[in-house]
Formats: C-alpha cells, structure tokens, sequence
C-alpha cells in the first residue's frame, strides 16, 4: 500500500490537515477523509463540474487535483459559501428563482457562480453561459440557472452600491 | 446570443387559491444549496466499506469461469460474491410500477449468470477497506470467456441467422407463442382501429417514410449507488439513490428471495433520475457483500459504470405511413416500431405505441410493435420511454403530408386532433384532454408568426405522455404551534415536496411554509410507488389533499367539542375555523392547533390512495415550436428559440412546471442534434465520459421560453403530472425545423452535423 502525505491547508477559513495518499483527488479526500461531502462525484474527469471548488482564487475541478497538490492551498468549497445562518446572495437567488431540481450539481454551480460574479459582477448572458459551460446540469435547461445569476448580481451590485 | 425576456404566461386558468399556483421557495432547499443534503453516494457509518464490480469486456460472451481466490487473498479485501452466492429465483415478474421485469432477469443482470450479454455487464464484486484495493482486488478476479458474435440494432437481431442471446427465448406473436424456435423478438403486437385499407384508398396523399434513433442515456448528473447493512437478526438496510423505495425493497427482495418485511429501504436524496433510477443494480450486491462480510458495505458506479451498465432507453427502428385527403383530414395512419429492449426483454414499444399517433382522431390505423433483445444494457425507462422515439417517426410525417397538401401544419394537427371522446388506435378513450388548447396556444404565440433570418428554419410538433397513478400514501401531524408535519414516500427529484406540501397547505388554509415535508424510509409510511410516470404531484398530492381533509375534518370536529356545537355548523375558510351558530365562535388553525393537547389529544390525518393506472387525468399534451440555424457549410445545428407549450392541468408551483418543461426540452435538444452511444464492430461503446457523449452544456442552449395550459383534470385541483410529455416534441420539431431550413428530411437521430452532411448529399 502507497505511503501517505501530510498535506496541510486552509478550507473554508480554517486550517486543515490531512493524510492524503498518493493517487487521490482532492474530490476524494474532501469527501472521504475531511468528511465534506458538498462537492459531488458526477464523472471524475473534469466534465461536469458538480466538484467544482476554489483553490487560491480560481475555480477547479477537485477530481483533477491531486490530494497531495493541496498543499498549502487555500480552499473553498459549497459549505464554506454561506456566511454562518446566512445565506449567501448567490445561493438566496438559485433559492428563490427556482434554479435547482434534484440538486446535485448546485454546489459546483454555486461556487463557480460566485467566482463568476466576483470576476465580472454584470456579465451579459452570453458570458454567463460561456462561464458556466463546464458545469452540466440535466435537469433545468440551465433557464433558471442563468436568470438565477441575472438576479444575484443585481443583488450583490445593489448590496455593493 | 441575447436575452429575451419572453412573457409567463399560464393559459385558460380558470380557478385562483390562496397557496396552490404560488411559487415559495422549496421546502428542502436550504440543505441543497450549502451541500448539507445527503445523496446516495454520501452515506457513511462505522466500519463502511468499499465495493467495487468486474464488468464484461465482451458485448456477448459464456462465462466458462471464475476464479476469485487471487482477489480475496489480497489485504484489505472482505468479501467477493458472484453470481454463486445468489439463491436460485423464479420466473415470477417485479412490478416497479411504470416497468415490469422477470425476477430472474433482473436477477441476471445484476450479477451474470454464465452469459454475460453486453459490455459492462457484472461479473463480481468486491468490498474492501477503500475503494482503491476493491479496484485492484477486481483486477485479480480470473474469469475465461468465450466470446460470441453480437447484434446491436433490432433489424441485426431480427435477421433470421442473428446471433441469438436467449437461446429459451419464443416470440409471443400476436398472442401466441411461436415453440418452434429461439428468437430475438420477445414480442410482436397489434393495435387496430378501422379499416386501413380503406383509410389508404381514400386518401389523396399518402407518405411513407423509414426512421432510425440510436440508444441514448438519461445522463443523471449523479451515479447510482447504494449501500447496505445485513444485520445479524437477518434484516437487511439499504441507504441508496433511487426513485422508488418501495419498489426497490420489493425488488431487492425478490432478488435475493427474503420476505419485504426484511427489507428496509432508506431513500437518499436523489441526483436525477429520470426513469433511470426506478431499476436496482447495486443494492442486492452490496447486500450480498454486507452479508459476507458482516460490515456495511458502499457500492457506487462511476461515469463509465452508468452509461454502460445502467439503463439507456432505446435505439429504434421505424416505419410511419399517413394518408389524407386533400382537404386536411386523414384517413389512415399506420407505424411499425421495432425498439431494442437491451439484453433482456421489455423495451418501451408499448407505451411508444400508445403515444404515436395519440394527437390524432383518425378513423383507420395499424400499429405493430416488437420487442428486440440486442446486446446493450438493459433499456430501462427514461422520461416518456418510448415516445420521443414513436413521435420523431410520426410527427415528421405527419408534418411533410400538411406541406404536401399546402396546409399550416398547426392547422392540420387542430383539423385532426383528439378531443374528449376519441378513441387511441390502442383502444383507450380520451377523458377531457388539451390537445386542441395546447395547439391553439401554439398557433397564438407570437413566436409561431416571427420571422426568420438566413440559414434559419421553425418547425412545430406536439407529443403526448399517458401519466400513471399507482400507489401514494400521506400522513400528517398538527403541531402546536400551527405548523404540521407531512410524512411521504415520494422521493423528491425536482421540488415535489413543495407541491406536495402546498396541496396540504391549500386544503388546511395554512401557508406553504407551515408544512414540514418529511420523505421517509419504508417502515415509515404506507406503500408509495416510484416517482416517475408524472404521478407524484398528482397522485401523492391527492393523497396529501385527502390526508389534509381528514385532519380538516378531525379540527373542526375538535373546535365544535370545544365550543358546544354542532360539528355541521362549523367550517374552516381561509385558515380560521368559525361556527355559524355565532360569529363570536372563530378561531385560526394556529389557535387551535395550540389547544389540541388539552382538548383529546393530537390530531393526525392519515390517506392512501390508489390514483388509477395508466392514462389517468388523460395525460399530458406538449408541443414546441423551435428555430434553428443550420451552417450549410458543416451541417452543425444551433437552436435560436424554443417555446414549449404544455397542459398542466392547474400548475401547483409554476416555477417547477416550468423547469420540468425547460429540462425535459433540453433532453430532447441533445437527444436530436447531440447524443448517442456512439457503438464500435465489437459492441463497445467508445464515448462513455461527458466529454464525448455530449449532454447540452448552457452555452448551447437559448432560453426556453414556457406556456402552461390548465385544462383540469379529475384530480381535485386538476393537477396532470407534467414531467415527461414536454420531452417528446422537440426530436421532430427540431427535425421539421431542419426541414425548413435546409430542405432535407432527417431520418435519424442525433441530426449531427456528420448526419446532416451525410443527408445533404444524399438527398441532393
């Protein structure tokens, strides 16, 4: 059996540390080891973005990282959005738009969204799209979704302004 | 592209409520939004391990053996099971409500037995500590195969000298069972209506064409999985994804030959279904590893896993032939649908057959369906099954003989449609049904009269779904504090604890947020059937409104024992309950509720409800009208603008119908311009990732503008289910808007750009 890293890091804000084998994903040890369960398996190849999590400021698909490469990262993932009870504007918008059916990619949609609206807080539909197109959802039509995030960056300009 | 902000417009509703047609935020979306809700893949418990599974590397092949002792010396490993381990089962039939399958099949399909009969069928499992050692422990398993020849299409597997996958298989021919010799062909029926050669003789025009669709998957975001405790007293716990966990238990049952009282079934959230995950796959397996092991045991499929190994629906192969005559009317209507059921038999022909030519009134039609096994994963149901097939074959002919005889094609559907009365060439008469009002809502749409730039095209096409009822049981529980508790067993796929909840919260003049939706496990509530068939808002929300009645009733029997007078006099409007012998005597559900424990006891409702099966409320209608822009140079198809159009009885959330409407839409986007298993000379499917089997991401897609029509049907708000019927339009729209654009009639799916140049040629 492969020997184990210690990998240290700051998720959500706080310092993490963690023994990582050699050949898992930071998916893997998010969900397995650190018992965050948020990011979700849709294909572990990078197509359909329901792992998508922050690592030091752009978004990536935790399946395609390696455990080991977190080290020293700092990590945000879908439980570390909200900012304690409350929801953030972005998660409030896919809430009341309407903008999840079964659920399971809206962590990855979530955390892609606001790396989108913090890149470019008025994107037109078409730079939604364009942003959004590595995050697969079946069951929406992405409608919802791209009105969602219409409207969370009218919130969060109303809230900056 | 640009955003259009299209009108929600809901049509011809005729009754306004105070909670029902109101769009609150969803019950279970606070949990789906910060990654607290728990999917199947999610559970864990003390001492959990990992299981992995040996799938076939041949698409048909014996199995002469299996050698495990390398996989289970290696550490780390806990248990492997085979097909050995499994007790021997009948021929009895399971019924998970919108598909029945053999006992033995499923059975055989979960784990092999001798015959491995696609790519990716199971072979073994193996549970260890991680999933990394059950992966190499799957390595280590020796099997010995002897390949055999395979056949992928239904035309392959009907020849007369096919490979043949079931040497005990006889085709039921129109009732009768032919001895004489195996076959492919599970079944060949007939549905006839009228004469139809006389209907041929009396038409004007008559067009006949031939069709093809190739296999395509649901494309849950999420894989199946499903995990497993057996405990020492012999009762077994499942924690899985699934769409039904009724169904499930009973099948893992009968599979593994216990009593369902054996059984318990926790339902976890579920990552999308689609029909998909009404069949079980994994949970006998990671039983039979808990068993072995004396541990839980998680089992989960990866991508390749799900699309190779769960249940696709059905590549077709189709012949429609309409005559009319010249003034509009058609006189005969006939289809020939051959689906491929997967290796095992109970493809969707049937319910294609009952949708085919539903839309229509015709006096003289044939349809004749067969049931072809071929070696792929076993089909199983995915949103309509069967019927997007069936309405790409009619409604593109249906569309070229309107054009042949110079008539708009709404106009020809509304000259032909089937109103209350009409007979279906399957025999079933309509109830009230909104085809006509669905086509009119059509026609009147602004985007039916648009116009339209260069290289662009419209097509229109409606589709229709039968809805199922079945099984739903509810039970509700005041709380003091006014709120009540409503207890399911309908797993929650897209927001159907909100319009479940809002039936309740309707009859009991409470507001949606005062209801706490529960959907529990399978000791916890009566039998429910699966969610599928469009039956969970209309029959489990029947069940809540009947459940919601009994503890009606049972309030104002408790405000009358409190207030000295007759039950008779008191009533419950607008969530205050008030006597008629004295306007002083009212009091809100709120204060009532505060006062139940001092005055009898709680108050609990409880209902059950069998809605009927197939076809209640009469179905659904959804029709499209599509633009699209075709690049004459590569063939590749954008859609510009899509409008569905679609009967939803009365809407109890809009904005969910809506989404039901836009994603059952944008599967049938992909199923016609994108998605296939893409199958290679050895019956290996060579694109099994999301890259190459390619789902519509956002950036293909235009909004997707919706109509809800309410034409009620008997349920008490009128609700029809509307999860399906809105994905069985857009393949032939977007065919006939190709048509338009370009002049070439598409006769297979997906209309790729290779497919669309291949035509082009051909056609030119």
């Amino acid at each position: 059996m492969p020997g184990k890293t210690y990998v240290q890091t700051r998720i959500n804000g706080e310092h993490v540390d963690f023994l990582a084998e050699p050949r898992q994903s930071l998916l893997e040890c998010l969900r397995d080891v650190i018992g965050l369960t948020g990011s979700k398996e849709g294909c572990n190849d990078g197509n359909c973005g329901a792992c998508t999590v922050e690592m030091d400021g752009r978004i990536v698909t935790s399946c395609l990282v390696l455990g080991v490469e977190a080290e020293g990262s700092e990590i945000i993932t879908i439980e570390g959005i909200a900012q304690g009870s409350e929801l953030h504007p972005v998660q409030q918008a896919f809430l009341e738009n309407a903008a999840l059916q079964c659920g399971i990619c809206t962590p990855g949609f979530i955390v892609a969204t606001k790396a989108l609206l913090e890149h470019n807080p008025d994107p037109t539909e078409h730079e939604i799209r364009f942003w959004l197109a590595n995050n697969l959802c079946r069951c929406t039509g992405y409608d919802k979704i791209v009105r969602a995030v219409q409207d969370a960056a009218a919130r969060l300009q109303e809230a900056s302004a | 592209m640009t955003t259009t902000e299209y009108e929600r417009n809901v049509v011809l509703s005729s009754v306004d409520y105070n909670v029902v047609g109101t769009r609150p935020v969803r019950h279970d979306g606070a949990d789906k939004v910060t990654g607290r809700a728990l999917y199947g893949a999610d559970f864990d418990t003390a001492g959990l391990l990992h299981a992995k599974v040996l799938r076939s590397p041949h698409a048909h092949a014996n199995i002469k053996s299996i050698d495990t002792s390398k996989a289970e010396a290696l550490p780390g490993v806990h248990a492997v099971v085979t097909f050995a381990d499994f007790p021997q089962v009948s021929d009895a039939s399971v019924d998970f409500g919108e598909e029945i399958t053999s006992v033995h099949d499923l059975q055989s399909n979960i784990l092999a037995r001798h015959k491995a009969l696609y790519k990716g069928h199971a072979v073994a499992a193996v549970a260890a500590t991680n999933a990394h050692i059950a992966e190499e422990a799957v390595k280590l398993i020796e099997v010995e195969y002897e390949a055999l020849p395979s056949v992928m299409t239904a035309p392959q597997a009907m020849a007369d000298d096919a490979p043949i996958l079931h040497e005990t298989m006889r085709t039921d021919e129109l009732g009768t069972t032919i001895d004489n010799k195996a076959s492919n062909v599970a079944q060949h029926f007939q549905h006839v209506k009228g004469d139809i050669a006389k209907g041929f003789a009396d038409a004007d025009v008559i067009v006949e064409r031939e069709f093809n669709t190739v296999t395509v998957h649901q494309g849950y975001i999420e894989p199946h999985a499903a995990s497993a405790f057996w405990n020492t007293d012999g009762r077994l716990h499942i924690w899985c994804s699934t769409q039904g966990a009724f169904p499930a238990r009973d099948a893992t049952a009968e599979v593994l030959r216990l009593p369902v009282s054996q059984v318990r079934v926790t339902p976890m959230e579920i990552g999308g279904g689609f029909g998909g995950k009404i069949p079980i796959y994994l949970e006998p397996v990671a039983a039979m590893l808990s068993k072995k092991s004396g541990r839980a045991v998680k089992l989960v499929m990866s991508r390749a896993d799900v699309f190779e190994a769960s249940g696709p629906t059905c590549g077709s192969n189709m012949k429609v032939k309409i005559g009319t005559k010249n003034d509009g009317t058609i006189t005969a209507m006939q289809a020939y649908l051959a689906f491929e059921a997967g290796a095992y038999a109970g493809s969707p022909v049937g319910a294609g057959a009952m949708c085919v030519f539903a839309a229509y009134d015709v006096e003289n039609a044939v349809v004749d369906g067969y049931d072809v096994v071929v070696n792929k994963p076993k089909t199983a149901a995915y949103r309509a099954p069967g019927a997007p097939n069936a309405a790409f074959a009619a409604e593109q002919v249906v569309d070229e003989v309107a054009q042949t005889i110079g008539m708009d094609p709404i106009e020809f559907r509304l000259r032909n449609a089937s109103t209350e009365g009409t007979r279906r060439p399957d025999g079933t008469v309509f109830p009230r049904i909104g085809c006509v009002e669905v086509l009119e809502a059509m026609r009147d749409h602004p985007h039916y009269n648009a116009p339209l730039g260069e290289n662009e095209g419209r097509g229109i096409a409606i589709g229709y779904w039968f809805n199922v009822g079945f099984e739903s049981a509810v039970n509700i529980a005041v709380n003091g504090d006014g709120t009540i508790s409503l207890i399911e067993g309908s797993t929650d796929i897209g927001g159907s604890r909100a319009s479940i909840a809002m039936q309740a919260a309707e009859v009991l003049g409470i507001a949606a947020e005062s209801v706490r939706p529960s959907v529990v496990d399978t000791d916890s509530i009566g039998f429910t059937a699966v969610t599928g068939g469009s039956r969970t808002t209309y029959a489990t929300g029947w069940a809540a409104y009947d459940a919601a009645q009994d503890v009606k009733a049972k309030m104002i029997a408790r405000a009358a024992t409190i207030w000295d007078v007759d039950p008779d006099s008191v009533e419950l409007k607008d969530g205050v309950f008030q006597s008629s012998s004295d306007p002083e005597l009212n009091m809100s559900f709120k204060d009532l509720a505060g006062q139940l424990a001092g005055t009898g006891g709680p108050i609990v409702g409880a209902a059950s409800r069998n809605a009927g099966g197939m076809g209640v409320g009469g179905g659904s209608f959804a029709g499209n009208i599509v633009d699209v822009k075709v690049d004459p140079q590569t063939g590749k198809t954008d859609v510009t603008r899509f409008t569905c159009v679609q009967d939803a009885g009365k809407a109890i959330h809009p904005s969910y119908v809506e989404g039901q409407m836009q994603g059952g839409s944008v599967q049938g986007i992909g199923w016609a311009l994108n998605e296939e298993y893409y199958m290679n000379d050895d019956g290996i499917m060579a694109n099994s990732t999301l890259l190459d089997y390619r789902m519509p991401t956002s950036l293909d897609l235009p909004m997707i503008d919706t109509v809800i029509v309410e034409v009620p049907s008997d349920h008490p708000f009128g609700v029809r289910g509307v999860g399906e019927a809105n994905i069985v339009p857009p393949t032939p729209a977007i065919a006939n808007a190709i048509q338009s654009a370009t002049g070439i009639r598409m006769e297979r799916l997906p209309m790729s750009p290779v497919a669309i140049m291949e035509e082009s040629w051909k056609q030119s």
